[in-house]
């Protein structure tokens, strides 16, 4: 695979960055599509999923055109490894209960919302362009994740424990979003990506409102695992990988 | 967000009110009953109504109104609020000439 490391595009894996992202968390939603808690949940986490894997393609797309190595979207989704994947470890993480899902979610949408708002500046059309079509779902997204979010915190007792015990259970995995490393300083030098470290005061302003009004405790930042936008994953992507890429791995060309 | 009290007894949708959703296709039109759905309060039931019946450009405005709060005809009244109106045919404008120039009537 190629990669910034050995010299190719940076525009390219910065991409993979931005569809994975997507395509990971989006493939997780898919997990709930019949078994949500009410029907009414189950067709909205169908369609945050629908917008993600949406969105995913569109990054995915723009990544094969960046490298320009006659390999398509499809190909980019189905036929990478696992150390090829270059998400961050928040979307890869199970979907446990329903607060674990929203509390994934929401986490993500606030670095997502902040991202786009960036990237809509960006100097790359193809990239400005995406995440102009992006941001509006997003924007959606992540009022109905911090609306359940408040709703489960002062919900219940039970609810109140089970999204207290998820936020604490992710939040180790949202100092990934902002750890830049050498690639994202470099897209952000060339005005076509961002330096995520800049996103962290627009995701604490989205964040911790809605914590208040959920009547969470913001969990401390005593831990946290990194490595998931460089390659290095948790053992539940390789399950998602293996239920993914099944069908196109083993019947080629297979057609629906 | 006195609304959310409405959540905390809920255990199910079974449980949750019952809304009625409204859908304005576009500018100039009005709304028109689209169906029904659960949802703990009047955000969540905005949120519902949108990711279920305005999946497919069906509106670009909603309303939600609690069917509870709907007052509804009773059915046995029929008779007597409907029927009388259908011996007033001269109630309909069909009694005018319209003249071959107008167009748009």
């Amino acid at each position: 695979m190629a990669g910034a490391p050995d010299g190719s595009d940076p525009l390219f894996e910065y991409l993979l960055r931005l569809g994975d992202n997507g395509l990971i968390l989006g493939h997780r939603l898919s997990e709930w599509c019949g078994h949500g808690p009410v029907l009414e949940e189950d067709i909205a986490l169908s369609n945050v999923a629908l917008d993600l894997i949406g969105q995913a393609t569109l990054w995915l797309g723009k990544a094969a055109e960046v490298e320009g190595r006659g390999r398509d979207a499809d190909d980019l989704a189905f036929k990478r490894d696992i150390l090829d994947w270059r998400n961050c470890l928040l979307v890869e993480q199970p979907n446990g209960d329903f607060a674990v899902t929203i509390a994934r979610q929401f986490l993500f949408d606030c670095y997502h919302h902040a991202l786009l708002e960036t990237l809509v500046e960006a100097r790359e059309p193809g990239v400005a362009a995406i995440a102009a079509k992006a941001i509006k779902e997003v924007v959606y997204h992540r009022r109905h994740s911090g609306e359940w979010l408040i709703r489960l915190g002062d919900g219940t007792e039970e609810s109140h424990r089970r999204a207290q015990a998820a936020v604490d259970q992710l939040w180790g995995y949202t100092h990934e979003l902002f750890a830049g490393d050498d690639l994202d300083r470099a897209v952000a030098a060339l005005g076509i990506g961002v330096d995520p470290m800049a996103l962290k005061p627009a995701w604490d302003a989205m964040v911790t409102p809605v914590l208040g009004e959920a009547t969470l405790r913001r969990p401390d930042d005593d831990w946290s695992v990194s490595g998931g936008r460089q390659g290095v994953h948790s053992e539940h992507l390789g399950y998602i990988l293996a239920e993914m890429q099944f069908l196109p791995r083993a019947y080629p060309d297979a057609t629906w | 967000m006195s609304d959310v009290k409405v959540a905390n007894d809920a255990t199910s949708a079974d449980d949750w009110p019952l809304w009625e959703v409204f859908i304005r296709a576009r500018q100039g039109l009005s709304h028109k009953h689209a169906g029904s759905l659960h949802a703990p309060d009047a955000e969540m039931a905005i949120q519902n109504a949108r990711d279920i019946y305005t999946r497919r450009r069906e509106g670009e405005s909603l309303w939600v109104v609690r069917s509870t709060d709907i007052i509804a005809s009773d059915p046995d009244d029929k008779e007597s609020l409907f029927e009388p109106a259908e011996a007033k045919i001269y109630r309909h404008p069909t009694f005018y000439t319209v003249p071959d120039e107008v167009e748009c009537l």
